[in-house]
């Protein structure tokens, strides 16, 4: 098993979908999060539910996707319905086990940026592309999973604009609001994973192996804590290296990276 | 009566300079072809809302049509960033105004239902709220608790792709809905692009089907492959490849206006757009057909 090597991309994919659990229902995004659903629903996951934001229900794509709505998620799906129905009747009303976020940055207590990097709102120095889906997913999944590489600008100790809710200040903070979703509960990254401790502030819970708790430090930008016990995560299997590899994305379009 | 007529005649008729304009289309069904008619014919300060701006927006924005923009999220769907319309926000050349994707959605429907506002759950994100005027609170009657609320949007004109209408409007869809059926409701005049333009009697062999009546509808326009590079589901697949590219050509606002001026200025309409792409790329998109099981509707 030494010898096996392996892509980050396709690392922090093999952990994600290891979070995700049989029967599940998620609302699945592009690229990663897709790629992590389709290989659960391929190994120990095969009752998952995949929603896709676009309002497609069940979906079983045959190729990979390369948009949120790609039409390969409509054939053979179990239903479609429109953008207010998917929102309002399955996010709103809590009809999502899981969901799944990016974003350019990620703080201290999960809180998730993906619309401004500097200056004001009204005068940004680098605009992204905003919240999209994200704000609902982050607020109403009962479970939210985040994949990102670990990068110091990508984990400042506060964001610049809270465009999706992790923690706020602190677990208390969001439990105020009266949001119906439990937060994030994973952040996977290619050196291991951080969770929420009882404050909601994200702590390292686990190392991929060969990663360090030096690396994690140097690219965090808050003194990242320990939960009392670091776990080394199992490396990837052949079989999971297998399926993303030559049936999941054998082009390598999300998966080569570095 | 027919209200069929040519995309020309259409958004000559109901997109006026200063007009709220709603193409829909959640990367599904986006009616380039309508977009680039309304940049050929010069409209100018127009306020343009979509959920995902997608190039037709960033096609009109260089192009010189717009005022401001209404979205929830500017990127390049699949790609990465939405190179003009970013670089018009960063520099303060174009307004703008911004919801999540529900927040979006949330305003068509109140505008497609007569209501004022919409009311939603809180997310627990304070930063958009706090940043747009238009996000309000509101105190639920029944329990005291807060509501978060968006006004109605009633765009001037919706234009809406579809597989197939007949000549009264009466309009039929399937694959992603998006926000058709809202953006058709809320809009003031709803122009209807079709692939195909059939007859009521295939209508009303599949009343189920239909989205959007054609009493809401002012115009119906044949435009097959209207939705290239985005698609058409069953028609033509989507153009990951041309989604891609443009990430290069709008790089540089030099190779945009080439562009602009190859393939929207230097041919006459969708037609002559789609047999430019060539047989390969034609080729490229064709999907093969599967169809669904048919329904019994009884003979009554």
């Amino acid at each position: 098993m030494s010898d096996l090597t392996y892509t980050a991309s396709e690392l922090m994919c093999i952990n994600a979908a290891r979070l995700l659990r049989d029967g599940d229902v998620v609302f699945v995004g592009v690229g990663l999060p897709n790629l992590a659903c389709n290989l659960a629903r391929r190994t120990h996951a095969p009752n998952l539910q995949l929603i896709y934001e676009a309002g497609v229900i069940g979906a079983r794509p045959s190729r990979l996707p390369l948009s949120i709505g790609d039409p390969t998620l409509v054939t053979g799906a179990v239903s479609v319905c429109g953008m207010f129905d998917i929102f309002s009747q399955y996010l709103q009303r809590g009809n999502i086990d899981v969901g799944f976020l990016g974003g350019a940055q990620i703080d201290r207590f999960g809180n998730i940026n993906a619309t401004i990097i500097g200056g004001d709102y009204q005068h940004p120095k680098v605009r992204l592309p905003g919240s999209g889906g994200s704000q609902e997913i982050a607020g109403w999944a009962n479970r939210c999973y985040i994949i990102t590489p670990h990068q110091k600008r990508r984990f400042p100790e506060k964001v610049d604009f809270i465009t999706s809710a992790g923690f706020l200040n602190g677990r208390a903070q969001r439990e105020l609001t009266g949001a119906r979703g439990g937060g994030p509960l994973v952040v996977v990254t290619n050196l291991g994973l951080l969770e929420p401790d009882a404050n909601g502030e994200l702590v390292l819970s686990a190392l991929h192996p060969g990663c360090t708790l030096e690396q994690v430090r140097e690219n965090t930008g808050w003194q990242v804590r320990t939960s009392g016990q670091v776990s080394t995560t199992e490396p990837p299997l052949p079989s999971e290296l297998q399926l993303l590899r030559e049936e999941l994305d054998p082009g390598g379009i999300y998966l080569k990276g570095s | 009566m027919s209200k069929i007529c040519s995309l020309a005649e259409a958004i000559s008729s109901y997109v006026h300079d200063g007009d709220t304009v709603f193409c829909a289309g959640f990367t599904h069904l986006i009616p380039f072809a309508a977009g680039h008619e309304i940049i050929r014919q010069g409209k100018k300060n127009l306020t343009l809302a979509r959920a995902t701006p997608d190039l037709i927006y960033d096609q009109m924005v260089a192009a010189g049509c717009a005022k401001k923009l209404i979205f929830s999220y500017i990127g390049n769907p699949g790609v990465g960033s939405l190179r003009i319309v970013r670089e018009e926000l960063e520099a303060g050349r174009l307004e703008w105004e911004e919801y999540s994707h529900f927040g979006m959605i949330s305003r068509l429907q109140a505008g497609a239902a007569g209501l004022p506002f919409m009311p939603m759950n809180q997310t627990a994100a304070p930063d958009l709220e706090r940043s747009n005027p238009n996000i309000r609170r509101v105190k639920d009657p029944y329990t005291g608790q807060d509501v978060v609320t968006v006004p109605a949007l009633n765009p001037d004109v919706g234009i809406i792709h579809v597989q197939r209408a007949d000549e009264h409007g009466n309009a039929q869809v399937w694959g992603i809905l998006g926000e058709q059926k809202e953006a058709a409701f809320a809009s003031r005049d709803v122009i209807i692009t079709a692939e195909e333009i059939v007859s009521e009697d295939v209508i009303r062999s599949d009343p189920n089907r239909t989205l959007i009546p054609g009493l809401i509808v002012k115009a119906v326009c044949q435009v097959p492959h209207c939705a290239h590079p985005s698609y058409t589901q069953g028609y033509y697949d989507r153009d990951n490849v041309f989604y891609l590219n443009w990430d290069k050509i709008s790089e540089d606002r030099a190779t945009v206006n080439a562009w602009l001026d190859e393939w929207v200025h230097g041919v006459q309409g969708a037609e002559e757009y789609w047999q430019k792409l060539g047989s390969e790329t034609h080729a490229r998109l064709a999907v093969k057909p599967r169809y669904a099981a048919p329904v019994n509707y009884g003979d009554y």
